[in-house]
């Protein structure tokens, strides 16, 4: 039996507390009025100097370049694009009007950043809790020894979820433009959508979500639990159906999840695979914790029955699912980037113009790191090597979610700073704790699982 | 490999021959070769093959028709005749490369997958019309047949230690010219 050490829980609350005052530092230093919003600006440009106006310039030239259309003869295109798109808020406004647009993108931000890390780490123990579900309709015969270690990392889903349903609301209009009602009373394409896209619905939606994942948590690990004990099969066939109802559950749940919370920030833009993609985010995520803490656990002598053939099947699944989500990122990218029409496109010009070194870097991060590290058969089986390449895929799905959200947030203003690493902080130490606490509570080893004795002796 | 004296070994079901494989090498007898119907899983390390090299070819084999496939789209697309690819600007790779990636991914494919058979064929020894080198005709239906080098060994103890490994039938095939 796992014992949650004092060191490690001394480590998670040093995480929250130092995260929390820096949070609470972030919000309250944004600015309040246009004229610090406008301070703000100047100084950020004084500071840069030079160096910036260059930058800006090579940029400039090189998004011009992507997404103009010759045959159109439209050399500006990305401009004019940018400027008709009304999610962005580039429409040319007048100064003040502009500035005003400014101070709300700047107030946003700390909400941006609370909101990708809260994110983040709920979409771990949620990947981790699909994971889990799987393997048990699936009947796999390879997992069931792992069992415990995926209930102890959905333990951070109640939490998790709570804390991210309670940000989006607050949030607000911060993240939801069609949730400003003069907005939409101006806008047809707005109106349109408000069948769907009204607070009410979207609140009873996010309810649901957070809900129904919930319960089937709470059934799935308390049957679990039950068949440590029992005497028949009986708590193992629930989970079993209970994880058919929740897979079917999840996978509408989880698209319009990615609908209501990520692509409604930029109402007028969609994409319809998107939910597809947040969701390849969300897996690897999970494989990949999942396989951080079997390797971290074994490596403390608490998984002695679990064996690199494990270790190697885990490896396989970051591998593939990062593959996976590659697929997903570029079947998305190319289309839009290929019809360059403008209400698609603003989408990228954003994201390239204002963060083009790490919106493309983060595929290296999340595709070309993880595919060569992890090709070969034999790295899959060393636990450092499933660390190391588990470590990049965590901080480059990290800036995936970064990129979904602080673009379309805050515009060009978006940033890693104090607020971001804070509640980086802060939510990694929910994190350890919640699921050191999970972890700690029952005995690694389940028992009565009819696959078990497969699982033990599997190998590859 | 037809250097001495062998039995040929005949099994009836994977399992007992896996187990067969691994009692035989653990009493220092040598298998020159085994036949079977089917790809035996696992039976590559109780037969304490080495690891095979094939894969490290794959890969090679991968960036070679990464590399075709982006000259050959660049000569195509780019440099012999420019085409207009969603009005972006002609005569540059790069600024084109995203409409060339699925190409690219199906020409690594490619040549990784039909290289890497050619180099199992010619790494065999096997090609159209090449005589079937199996010394029985049942280990392609249902038996599993094991080449066990005889290399000094007194025979009756050896057949019927190979008996009580489960063996159906052993046959020894003469192979020296001065026996």
């Amino acid at each position: 039996m796992y014992k949650f050490s004092s060191k490690l829980r001394l480590f998670a609350i040093i995480c929250m507390v130092l995260g929390l005052i820096g949070l609470v530092f972030g919000f309250l230093s944004v600015p309040g009025t246009v004229e610090e919003a406008n301070e703000i600006l100047a100084a950020q440009e004084a500071h840069h100097g030079g160096g910036e106006a260059h930058h800006e310039e090579g940029a400039e030239h090189h998004e011009e370049a992507s997404f103009v259309d010759e045959v159109k003869g439209e050399h500006g295109y990305s401009e004019k694009a940018m400027a008709h798109d009304k999610d962005m808020g580039h429409a040319a406004h007048e100064d003040g009007e502009h500035m005003e647009h400014v101070l709300h993108q700047m107030q946003t931000k700390p909400w941006s950043a609370t909101f990708i890390a809260a994110f983040f780490f709920m979409m771990i123990a949620l990947g981790t809790l699909v994971f889990y579900a799987i393997q048990n309709a699936a009947q796999a015969g390879w997992s069931p020894l792992l069992f415990r270690v995926m209930e102890g990392i959905t333990a951070y889903l109640l939490p998790g979820s709570l804390i991210v349903l309670l940000i989006v609301i607050f949030a607000g209009e911060h993240f939801y433009p069609w949730m400003n009602h003069e907005l939409v009373a101006e806008d047809e394409i707005l109106q349109g959508k408000s069948g769907y896209l009204n607070f009410p619905f979207w609140l009873i939606r996010g309810i649901i979500y957070v809900v129904g994942w919930n319960l089937y948590r709470y059934f799935a690990v308390k049957n679990s639990r039950d068949l440590d004990t029992a005497e028949d099969l009986k708590p193992y066939k629930n989970i079993f159906k209970y994880s058919i109802y929740f897979l079917a559950f999840f996978i509408v749940t989880e698209s319009t999840m990615a609908w209501d919370w990520f692509m409604s920030m930029t109402p007028h833009w969609y994409s319809t695979l998107f939910a597809w993609y947040i969701f390849a985010s969300i897996i690897v995520s999970a494989v990949t914790v999942i396989a951080i803490v079997t390797v971290s656990l074994k490596a403390i002598g608490q998984l002695e029955f679990v064996n690199d053939s494990h270790l190697h099947d885990l490896a396989k699944f970051m591998f593939g699912f990062s593959v996976f989500w590659t697929y997903l990122w570029f079947g998305q990218f190319m289309l839009i980037w290929y019809a360059n029409i403008p209400e698609e496109v603003t989408y990228f010009i954003l994201r390239i113009q204002e963060y083009n070194p790490m919106f493309f870097g983060m595929l290296i991060l999340n595709f070309v790191f993880p595919i060569l590290i992890l090709m070969n058969s034999d790295f899959k089986r060393v636990s450092w090597f499933v660390i190391i390449a588990g470590i990049i895929i965590l901080v480059g799905h990290y800036i995936d979610i970064f990129f979904l959200v602080m673009p379309s947030t805050v515009g060009p203003y978006g940033s890693f700073g104090i607020t971001e690493f804070a509640a980086l902080l802060f939510f990694l130490g929910l994190f350890v704790f919640t699921v050191g606490m999970g972890l700690s509570k029952v005995s690694l080893r389940p028992k009565n699982n009819p696959f078990l004795v497969e699982s033990e002796h599997f190998h590859y | 490999m037809a250097s001495g004296n062998v039995l040929h070994v005949l099994y009836n079901d994977d399992d007992v021959l896996m187990k067969a494989v691994k009692e035989i090498r653990s009493n220092k007898y040598r298998i020159n070769e085994a036949y079977t119907p089917f790809p035996v899983h696992g039976l590559d390390k109780a037969m304490g093959l080495p690891h095979t090299r094939l894969a490290i070819c794959s890969f090679i084999y991968g960036l070679i028709g990464l590399s075709v496939a982006t000259l050959m789209m660049n000569f195509i697309m780019i440099e012999d005749w420019p085409r207009n690819i969603g009005g972006k600007p002609s005569f540059s790779y790069l600024q084109n490369m995203p409409a060339f990636v699925p190409i690219m991914f199906e020409l690594t494919v490619f040549f990784a997958a039909h290289l890497m058979v050619i180099t199992f064929y010619l790494r065999s020894k096997i090609w159209p019309f090449k005589k079937a080198e199996n010394p029985d005709p049942r280990t392609t239906d249902d038996h599993f047949l094991l080449e066990v080098d005889t290399a000094g060994h007194d025979l009756d103890a050896l057949s019927k230690f190979l008996y009580e490994t489960g063996a159906s039938e052993i046959s020894l095939i003469h192979n020296e010219e001065h026996a």
